[in-house]
């Protein structure tokens, strides 16, 4: 069985000296950047831009952690309290978790995967970065420009009435739409017009399967949230009470506009990094995807019932019984096609000649969070249930541990998978085990005793609360710094990795994927020969060498 | 052929695989564009269901010779836009800035005639959010949702007449440029798509908004 300190190895001193130009070494100068039509100098700005979104989001929940040290008031006032759970929410959700791994990972390396020079629209892409800059300050100008109190959900008629930067944070959230679109848009078109010959669409790369059917949720759910929220701000902006009962308006109809998007946008979230697990299972167990078809085609499900599960959010907001049981049945079934994709991963590591690296330890994190997430949001769905945990601490455990722990561990599995195609270099392999334990020992910490809390009947986004809960949130905090002190030495670690002189092999993994066909990191147009497509995507019947490349 | 050097980007393998790609990218914004427009659709749809009345006297306030002039402008626009790409493919350069012409000036005729619309019923005291005279003169629950509405959604649709006319006009740039001539010719059908839905929401808005009183 290789370990991984066979994988890490460093790379003989003659073959270094002959690596030819890449698409770092190809211009230096900032501007060369910022004008950049490469989707690969685009997918890193965007990785940068979001993880510093990531890194906000996480300063905002460490403080709302050490405030619940306490059970009365400990480092902040109520209100700054509500702008700071606001504010972590609609951080994380718009400008980290929907553009994470499609904007970053997906632009990086899926053209790479169809054997493509680029994206179909190489400048709408680097448009799409600049489009969600702009939405991403006007969102950052709210958080100084008095704040934001709404709740991630932006309910209405609170939010067309309350105090706070309303106008700025919507409009920013609709810009940073706008970009979403247009990246889904430009991968939907990349994968249909630009796969290399004889790639048909069975042969594609499991991961780029992920990133399409996420753009389809993309392009045909955002728009629905953009014109919620436009309301939203109109509304707050000129007083035309759209979604207020006093004027004939109608308040829970925002909801179901709300949550139309919003709900599929869960599976934006976690959909790339379904992809990223299906790559990385294959790649680090040396094996075929126990069915190929059954990863992709449940992809698509997902992404089609995924459009048809909204009302599961309004079952206490006053919708029939039967409204709410046809929800809660369709809901049900999202469960049936994330286990078809949790079997499959596990049927593939089933004999397999698994390495355990690091990505390896995120796959297992993600199949540990999505199932015990998963298995709670199938007990949501039943609405009796529903109605005990709503906006309970149960509900925030749940969609933690299912959306952003599975979105999460697919983000890191994707960071240590793909960052010697990206960087040239290799991370400390060490320190990453040990951040990936502390990650998810951390995670587990903070989230599972969450679950008790909400099941104790501790509501979601309450400044206090009974001396009875400290135990538990005491607990929570704990997790939440272990957690953290998991990302900041990853972040030590691969940042020092930049530094090294050690190079990483042209494949490093010995991957059979498509993308390690050509040096790491990648010549300004990916290949210098046409892809060969085929050897498969994740034929093993051979091992691939370290140093396999199809340039000469 | 009168253009000979325009060369496909060099990311594609031909002119036919760009114009592809741009046709389906098209098609995905235009697709986008009718959801976004469907969110108010729905508003529409349920606060009719609930406000019958109140539609039915909004809808009797409706300007309905100047909203019928738009559509016969917006239909003969869209005729002549597609006029336009086929000339354009035959190579008939002068034919297809004339025809453009047409188009923007129809476009601006229907701008204008629904700002003048605007202060009419600005003049009445119907402004957005149920304010002005007119509702304390009809108070009826559904007036003021229906002219909010009105207000909302005919205001988004000129926002997207106004960025239809920017792209036409960009796009006669060009063609008179010569950029854009044939085979490399998709650019501008892809601008008649986008002038097509400006003219298919419309076609909604139509009855929606001045004709269906007695419905």
């Amino acid at each position: 069985m290789a370990t991984t300190a066979d994988l890490a190895q460093p790379l003989p001193e003659p073959r270094r000296a002959a690596r030819g130009r890449s698409y770092l070494s190809d211009e230096v100068t900032i501007v060369s950047w910022l004008t950049t039509t490469d989707h690969k100098r685009i997918g890193v700005m965007f990785f940068v831009a979001t993880t510093l979104a990531f890194a906000l989001g996480g300063f905002f929940a460490m403080l709302l952690r050490l405030e619940h040290l306490t059970p009365g008031p400990t480092l902040v006032d109520a209100m700054t309290y509500n702008r700071m759970f606001t504010l972590h929410g609609v951080i994380m959700v718009f400008l980290f978790l929907v553009p994470s791994i499609p904007t970053a990972f997906g632009n990086f390396v899926l053209p790479m995967m169809i054997g493509a020079k680029d994206v179909a629209f190489p400048r709408l892409n680097l448009a799409s970065f600049y489009v969600y800059l702009t939405g991403a300050t006007l969102v950052l100008y709210s958080m100084f420009a008095n704040g934001l109190d709404t709740g991630w959900t932006f309910y209405t008629p609170y939010s067309a009435q309350s105090p706070s930067a309303v106008v700025p944070a919507v409009t920013g959230v609709f810009i940073v739409g706008m970009s979403s679109i247009l990246t889904g848009l430009n991968f939907i078109v990349t994968v249909h017009t630009l796969r290399s010959r004889g790639l048909g669409w069975l042969k594609l790369p499991l991961f780029v399967w992920a990133i399409y059917a996420t753009s389809i949720i993309q392009v045909l759910a955002t728009p629905v949230l953009g014109m919620s929220l436009a309301l939203v701000g109109l509304d707050h902006a000129l007083d035309l009470g759209i979604f207020d009962p006093a004027r004939g308006g109608d308040p829970v109809l925002f909801q179901h506009l709300f949550w139309f998007y919003s709900h599929p946008a869960v599976y934006i979230m976690i959909l790339p990094s379904m992809g990223v697990i299906s790559e990385l299972v294959c790649t680090y167990s040396r094996k075929n995807p126990k069915s190929y078809k059954a990863i992709a085609y449940s992809s698509l499900g997902i992404a089609a019932v995924g459009f048809l599960t909204w009302g599961h959010h309004l079952f206490v907001a006053g919708i029939s019984v039967f409204d709410a049981g046809a929800f809660g049945i369709l809901s049900m079934l999202v469960g049936i096609f994330s286990a078809i994709k949790v079997f499959t991963w596990i049927g593939t590591m089933r004999r397999g000649s698994i390495v355990l690296s690091t990505p390896m330890v995120y796959v297992c994190t993600f199949l540990f969070l999505f199932v015990f997430g998963g298995m709670t949001g199938i007990a949501f769905a039943t609405t009796s249930l529903d109605v005990h945990w709503h906006d309970t601490y149960f509900v925030v455990a749940h969609f933690h541990f299912i959306m952003v722990g599975g979105a999460l561990a697919g983000w890191l599995g994707a960071l240590h998978y793909w960052w010697p195609k990206i960087t040239g270099r290799l991370y400390s392999e060490r320190w990453g085990l040990l951040a990936s334990a502390l990650v998810f020992a951390g995670f587990v910490t903070t989230f599972f005793p969450q679950f008790l809390l909400g099941n104790a009947g501790m509501p979601r986004r309450y400044f206090e609360y009974p001396a009875k809960f400290q135990v538990l949130h005491v607990m929570s905090t704990l997790g939440a710094t272990i957690l953290a002190a998991g990302l900041l030495i990853t972040l030590i670690y691969l940042l020092a990795s930049l530094f090294s002189k050690e190079r990483a092999g042209n494949n490093p993994w010995r991957s059979a994927g498509f993308e390690w066909r050509t040096s790491s990191p990648p010549p300004k147009h990916n290949f210098t020969a046409l892809l060969d497509v085929s050897r498969g995507a994740y034929d093993y019947t051979e091992l691939p060498a370290e140093e396999e490349a199809a340039d000469p | 052929m009168t253009n000979g050097t325009r060369v496909h980007a060099e990311h594609f393998e031909s002119l036919e695989q760009q114009a592809h790609a741009a046709h389906l990218g098209m098609w995905l914004f235009l697709a986008s564009e009718a959801l976004l427009f469907s969110g108010l659709f729905a508003l529409y749809t349920l606060a009719r269901l609930e406000h019958p009345a109140g539609f039915h006297v909004g809808l009797q306030h409706a300007e309905k010779t100047i909203g019928s002039i738009n559509t016969l402008i917006l239909l003969t626009s869209s005729y002549s836009v597609a006029s336009a790409v086929l000339a354009l493919r035959a190579g008939k350069r002068s034919a297809t800035l004339t025809l453009l012409a047409v188009t923007i000036a129809l476009g601006l005729g229907f701008m204008g005639l629904k700002f003048f619309e605007y202060a009419r019923h600005f003049a009445e005291g119907i402004r957005p959010g149920g304010q002005g005279s007119f509702f304390a003169e009809f108070p009826v629950p559904g007036v003021a949702p229906f002219w909010t509405l009105y207000y909302v959604m005919t205001g988004l649709h000129v926002l997207h007449v106004a960025a239809g006319l920017s792209v036409l006009g960009w796009m006669s740039w060009k063609v008179a440029r010569r950029t854009i001539l044939p085979p490399y010719d998709h650019p501008l059908a892809l601008a008649a798509m986008l002038w097509h839905l400006v003219d298919i929401v419309w076609i909604f808005l139509w009855p929606l908004f001045y004709l269906t009183e007695r419905v």
